[in-house]
């Protein structure tokens, strides 16, 4: 995992590295500082020297300096070396996600990519700061403190080795009950702000069913049990404290309660009592590193979780790959499935599609209808490569999709998913998605077809309008037909339309399909529906059912042979269609 | 070792605040609301903790003038000497430092309860407000802004009432008391000392600034970056089917750059803080110990004597922590007041108003009058208590429903719904039809009042509805939204929902009644299947049949349907559509349809357009008529 995410620190491994060199030579200035200052009063006060006190005063100005500018250096090169670090591993995982293929998007889910690219980014920038920063800082500092101690005088200094072992050993108990509890809280806090959540998206539910004061109660139920257990555990931490100002205390009167009888015993042979006012100065510093250090580990193993989620992004690879030696010309719009199977990962036991075979003709209007989960998107989906089939092989214009550049395919077969989104921009930047050299004649001329600009035109900024994200400003029969007319300007050879105009109303409906008949013949042409009126007039229709064909044939065979098909026909057509036009009101 | 936090942008920009002593008084009165003793025994705690510490301090320095130093002089001299004196010394400091050490953890301990009860209660009283805020507060709030007040504001708070305000009052109380001993000391040493707090001061706070200012602007580019990656990620697989990539990583390359730069500077200045204090303060001792030394040595220090100079030294080498501490609090404390005045402005939310007094009550007929009873009967009245006379009638609920001439509009400017007239007789079944947002579920969120109106009356069984109490309108009405809303936890409890007093048999009987028994019955777990957040295992039809159990199980004489439109397959949706029906029979029904079947079977089709019925009749009547209904039955334009 180290290995991992130190690859991506690259350009900034310099700053890394001057980064603890620079907060090294801080602790040596540190420690200098002290014995200075003992200079100025041994010497110079208490010795009555007004020279001593001048020069030892420039000394120390002198280091005072050099403190601040490698002070200044380490904070510069930390702040760099982290942002930089962050900034490379977002990219690098930005880009991984890139050459994603669909099935690796489906593994994550969206918002887990979001959380690893945000989030998660941040924690480990800010601990890997730290690392840089005091990780290298509080070790050497409790060492060098500790050598200084121990050429004082060794056998007092023993008294500090003995204090860092128990502190050490207390404060790691303290972490360990701590970290168990907060994992839980935790995990307590996120339900809670789950029903939240829940809250206020069923804020309508909630009122229409009187159920405040209902939720009120579960919610203190909640809230109460929280405060106790985060009592529980912040209970522990104010042990920490105490703990140090205890052995800080402790150390500091067996110092002066063993320095005290050795340099009278010694008649201050031994130790003098300047040695002994700096000992009192590195006690400090030992309690001072060791604390640090057990904050860090503290905040290192808290970012562990998310340096790990980070790497499952960077290590994943795409489950589909460019042919070494690509097609890049699609020769026509046909298309053949060949024994096909498919399944979305190889451990699932069942076929989702199950040994297909079937071929098109450049062209064609293939109507495809079928109930939830019987897997006509799925069949789709295999035509553009946006999965690969599991067995068999699927042709288009002659050639196995495998062997096409993937972009050459894909921009010949043109899909329209169920899910589609717009993105914030004008109506023209998302149609240009679809080609970024078309012109506005263009695009107005794919709207038409798609018979979007009629709602369009009537918008004041009409093409120039702004589009929030996720389309969130037109409504959902428009955000389709603006998705149909981003699909059309590929000029594509196949256009496949998944479910993509369930929320337009019949008549607009029938309009598109006219369009498409009269104004593109050429193109072949699939339509996911659950309406029979949006494919009746398909040349054939493929009748899905758990993940095999049905039927193929006319809506006139089907009607009459086909069990399937004619069930759904009657309850269409005997009062069950959709009426009006749908959306989301 | 601070508590482990999850960092939300602890450290972001400074905000600006209008008010901030209000927003401290305000959360100080949270605080002393119900901690007051708590709080007054933290803050005595605190200062017998400084006092330990500074006692500590002084016997540091008594230690070598008053006992090694007198003991080292005898022993040279060959004298015996005694360690008694020392010993006694020793053990009493051992005591002050015990008892110092006691208080720092009785005072961290109990600011664990304040912090964590006072805590407990805002996200009690911020929910319990929530919850009698009107449907208009939701609309008009973000919900990422309203999650944002429990989760980071609280956060901040946290940190303020647990970290901020007792590490303020523990430096104010330091710094008092190492500046009354500098003063005995020597005054213009102090005042030397003093002006180089001031510069320390002034430094820090234009680092800080300067830092500051990076930091709007890193949080700025943090949020421009994550809304293109949230956008991006999103459509990630439109991206896919365009062959976007190359533009996606162009864009997005651009703004991580920016983010770097604004993320370099900004720390770069918050990390160059520490250094620069602490060399300040090496500085500020070097002028002391020259000019103190000066004074004494050439007699001309006043009072000051060579022993007082290294006592004072070392005060001077212990101020500078406090100060510290202080410019770095302040920071986070205004972060604090940030979020405070988010959390109030949530608090000071004006609720749902409700000046309703008729209310819903069991009823029985007795000698051919109206009665009210405790028990359960299955009938209903209203009760409607005479403000002026103290008479009381009663009302039976039937379901009687009458718009007359309504107005309405979500704010004064924009009126959607015009001189709406609607009758509804009990039992009958009203289907309402239109394009999108030609104002269907607005009308049906105005009989349960989720809205007030603009203009006009809405009367049930005969009662204006603004005389209604809410909660006992709100019951008399069943509703199944559109979008269908479930809570993470069993089938049974969200079932249940609708009736909490309900049985385990009644539930079954609602399943059973919505057609969802059969599909509840394969769930790994049956009824006691828990639903993750939202019901996103289940299918939409699957939802769609648990409201439908849901509304079946509170049993209302009125019911209000929104029918999806998603697209669901026809067998389930004729399953959706066998158990609406069963719900629907007796019942007065107010149904947004989309189906052709509801339509069909309706006492009365209201067509809308634009926020105003245009047609009304049912179907033969509108089939008749040729006009817009027509038109969207036979999904003909006119020609």
């Amino acid at each position: 995992m180290i290995k991992t995410l130190a690859k991506n620190i690259k350009e900034f491994k310099g700053a890394s590295i001057a980064t603890p060199i620079f907060m090294i030579l801080e602790v040596v200035m540190e420690m200098l500082i002290p014995l200075i200052t003992a200079k100025i009063i041994d010497e110079g006060i208490s010795g009555g020297k007004i020279s001593s006190v001048w020069i030892y005063g420039g000394i120390m100005i002198l280091c005072a300096l050099i403190s601040l500018l490698v002070g200044y250096m380490g904070g510069k090169y930390g702040a760099k070396a982290s942002a930089g670090f962050a900034k490379n591993l977002r990219s690098a995982m930005y880009r991984n996600i890139q050459t994603y293929s669909f099935a690796n998007i489906d593994k994550f889910s969206t918002a887990g990519l979001i959380t690893r690219l945000t989030t998660d980014v941040t924690n480990v920038q800010n601990a890997y700061q730290m690392i840089l920063r005091i990780c290298v800082r509080a070790p050497i500092s409790l060492i060098t403190a500790m050598i200084m101690a121990f050429t004082i005088n060794a056998k007092i200094a023993k008294i500090y080795l003995y204090a860092i072992v128990i502190l050490a050993v207390v404060l790691a108990i303290i972490i360990k009950c701590v970290m168990k509890y907060f994992s839980q809280v935790f995990e307590k806090y996120d339900k809670l702000n789950e029903s939240i959540q829940e809250n206020v998206s069923a804020v309508r539910v909630v009122k229409a069913y009187v159920r405040e004061d209902y939720e009120k109660d579960k919610f203190a139920k909640a809230s109460e049990n929280i405060r106790k257990m985060f009592t529980k555990a912040e209970s522990i931490i104010a042990l920490n404290g105490p703990v140090m100002q205890i052995s800080a205390y402790s150390c500091m009167i067996l110092v002066s309660w063993f320095g005290a009888k050795l340099i009278v015993g010694s008649k201050g042979i031994e130790m003098t009592t300047g040695d002994l006012t700096s000992m009192f100065m590195y006690c400090g510093n030992i309690l001072m590193s060791l604390m640090m250090i057990s904050m860090i580990f503290v905040m290192i193993s808290m970012s562990m979780a998310s340096a790990r989620r980070i790497c499952e992004v960077l290590n994943e690879q795409s489950t589909i790959h460019n042919p070494v030696e690509p097609v890049y010309e699609v020769p026509n719009g046909s298309v053949e499935f060949k024994n096909v199977s498919f399944k979305y990962n190889d451990t699932a036991q069942a076929n989702i599609i199950d040994n297909v075979s079937f071929k098109v003709k450049s062209g064609e209007t293939i109507g495809i209808i079928g109930a939830t989960g019987s897997s006509k998107s799925s069949l789709v989906n295999l035509i553009s490569r946006l999965y690969d089939a599991s067995n068999g092989s699927v042709l288009v214009g002659g050639i196995d999709v495998k062997n096409y550049d993937m972009d050459s395919l894909r921009n010949q077969v043109s899909v329209v998913l169920q899910k589609n989104v717009l993105f914030s921009g004008t109506i023209l930047d998302n149609l240009r998605w679809g080609n970024p050299d078309a012109s506005e004649e263009e695009c107005r001329k794919a709207c038409q077809l798609a018979c979007a600009d009629e709602f369009i035109e009537k918008m004041p900024k009409k093409y120039e309008t702004y589009i929030e994200q996720g389309g969130s400003n037109v409504s959902g029969g428009q955000k389709q037909r603006l998705c149909i007319a981003r699909a059309l300007l590929k000029k594509p050879k196949i256009l496949i339309l998944d479910d993509s105009t369930s929320a337009v109303d019949t008549a607009t409906d029938a309009k598109i399909r006219n369009a498409f008949a009269t104004e593109i013949p050429d193109t072949t042409k699939f339509i996911i529906a659950q309406r029979i009126s949006s494919i009746q007039s398909a040349d054939r229709i493929i009748v899905m059912n758990e993940g095999r064909i049905d039927a193929i044939g006319t809506h006139d065979e089907l009607v009459k042979n086909n069990e399937i098909y004619s069930e759904v026909y009657t309850s269409q057509t005997k009062g069950s269609g959709d009426f009006d036009e749908g959306g989301n009101s | 070792m601070p508590a482990p936090m999850r960092a939300k942008g602890a450290r972001g920009a400074r905000p600006k605040i209008k008010n901030p002593m209000q927003l401290l008084k305000r959360v100080m009165g949270l605080l002393m609301k119900n901690y007051a003793i708590h709080i007054i025994i933290v803050f005595v705690c605190i200062i017998f903790s400084v006092i330990a510490n500074v006692q500590g301090t002084l016997f540091m320095q008594k230690l070598v003038d008053g006992y090694i130093l007198p003991l080292l002089e005898k022993a040279k001299l060959g004298e015996s000497v005694s360690f008694d004196g020392l010993f006694h010394a020793i053990i009493k400091v051992a005591i002050f430092y015990l008892s110092g050490a006691l208080a720092t953890y009785i005072y961290s301990r109990i600011m664990v309860t304040v912090t964590q009860g006072t805590l407990d209660n805002v996200r009690k009283e911020l929910f319990n407000h929530m919850q009698s805020l009107p449907i208009k507060y939701f609309d008009t709030h973000p919900h990422g802004d309203i999650m944002s007040i429990y989760t980071n504001d609280t956060d901040t708070l946290r940190q303020l009432i647990s970290q901020s305000i007792p590490q303020m009052f523990n430096s104010a109380i330091t710094i008092i008391s190492i500046l009354i001993s500098m003063f005995t000391l020597s005054l213009p040493l102090t005042v030397v000392t003093l002006v180089m707090v001031g510069v320390v001061l002034i430094v820090s706070k234009n680092i800080a600034g300067l830092s500051g200012k990076y930091f709007v602007a890193q949080q700025k580019d943090l949020g421009g970056l994550n809304g293109y990656i949230e956008e991006m990620i999103e459509g990630q697989k439109v991206v896919k089917v365009f062959c976007h990539e190359q533009q996606a990583i162009d864009e997005f390359d651009k703004l991580n750059d920016k983010l770097y730069n604004s993320a370099y500077n900004a720390n770069k200045f918050a990390n160059v803080l520490m250094p620069v204090n602490a060399q300040l303060g090496n500085l500020s001792y070097v002028l002391c110990a020259i000019v103190g030394g000066v004074s004494v040595l050439s007699g001309m220090g006043g009072g000051l004597t060579a022993g007082k100079l290294v006592s004072f030294l070392s005060f001077n080498k212990q101020f500078s922590q406090p100060i510290n501490q202080i410019s770095m609090q302040l920071n986070s404390i205004v972060m604090a007041l940030a979020g405070a005045e988010r959390i109030f402005g949530l608090l000071d939310e004006k609720p749902e108003t409700d000046e309703g007094y008729v209310t819903l009550v069991n009823a029985k007929e007795q000698n051919g009058k109206l009665v009210e009873t405790e028990e359960h009967t299955g009938m209903w009245a209203w009760k409607h208590t005479h403000q002026a006379t103290g008479e009381v009638d009663y009302v039976k609920l039937t379901g009687d429903v009458v718009f007359d001439d309504v107005d309405f509009g979500y704010n004064d400017e924009k009126i959607v719904l015009h001189n709406v007239d609607l009758y509804a007789t009990p039992g009958q079944k009203i289907a309402f039809v239109g394009s999108t947002g030609a104002g269907k579920t607005t009308i049906t969120n105005l009989i349960n009042r989720f809205y007030d109106i603009q203009d006009g009356k809405i009367r049930y069984d005969g009662i204006n509805i603004n005389k209604i109490k809410k909660a006992d309108l709100r019951h008399s009405l069943g509703i199944v939204l559109q979008d269908t809303h479930l809570f993470s936890t069993t089938v049974k409890e969200n079932i249940r929902y609708g009736n909490l007093s309900a049985t385990d048999e009644q539930v079954y009987a609602a399943a059973r009644l919505a057609n969802a028994d059969t599909f509840i019955k394969q769930l790994p777990n049956g009824y006691d299947t828990v639903l993750t957040a939202d019901g996103g295992n289940l299918s939409q039809g699957q939802r769609q049949l648990l409201a439908i159990a849901r509304a079946a199980i509170a049993d209302p004489p009125v019911l209000i349907l929104d029918e999806a439109t998603s697209s669901i397959d026809t067998r389930t949706e004729r399953i959706v559509q066998d158990g609406m029906d069963k719900l629907m029979h007796g019942r007065t029904t107010f149904v947004i349809a989309h189906r052709l079947s509801t339509i069909k079977n309706s006492d009365c089709i209201m067509v809308l357009e634009q926020g105003r019925v245009i047609e009304r009749g049912t179907h033969d009547q509108l089939i008749e008529k040729k006009g817009k209904y027509f038109q969207l039955y036979t999904g003909n334009s006119p020609a």
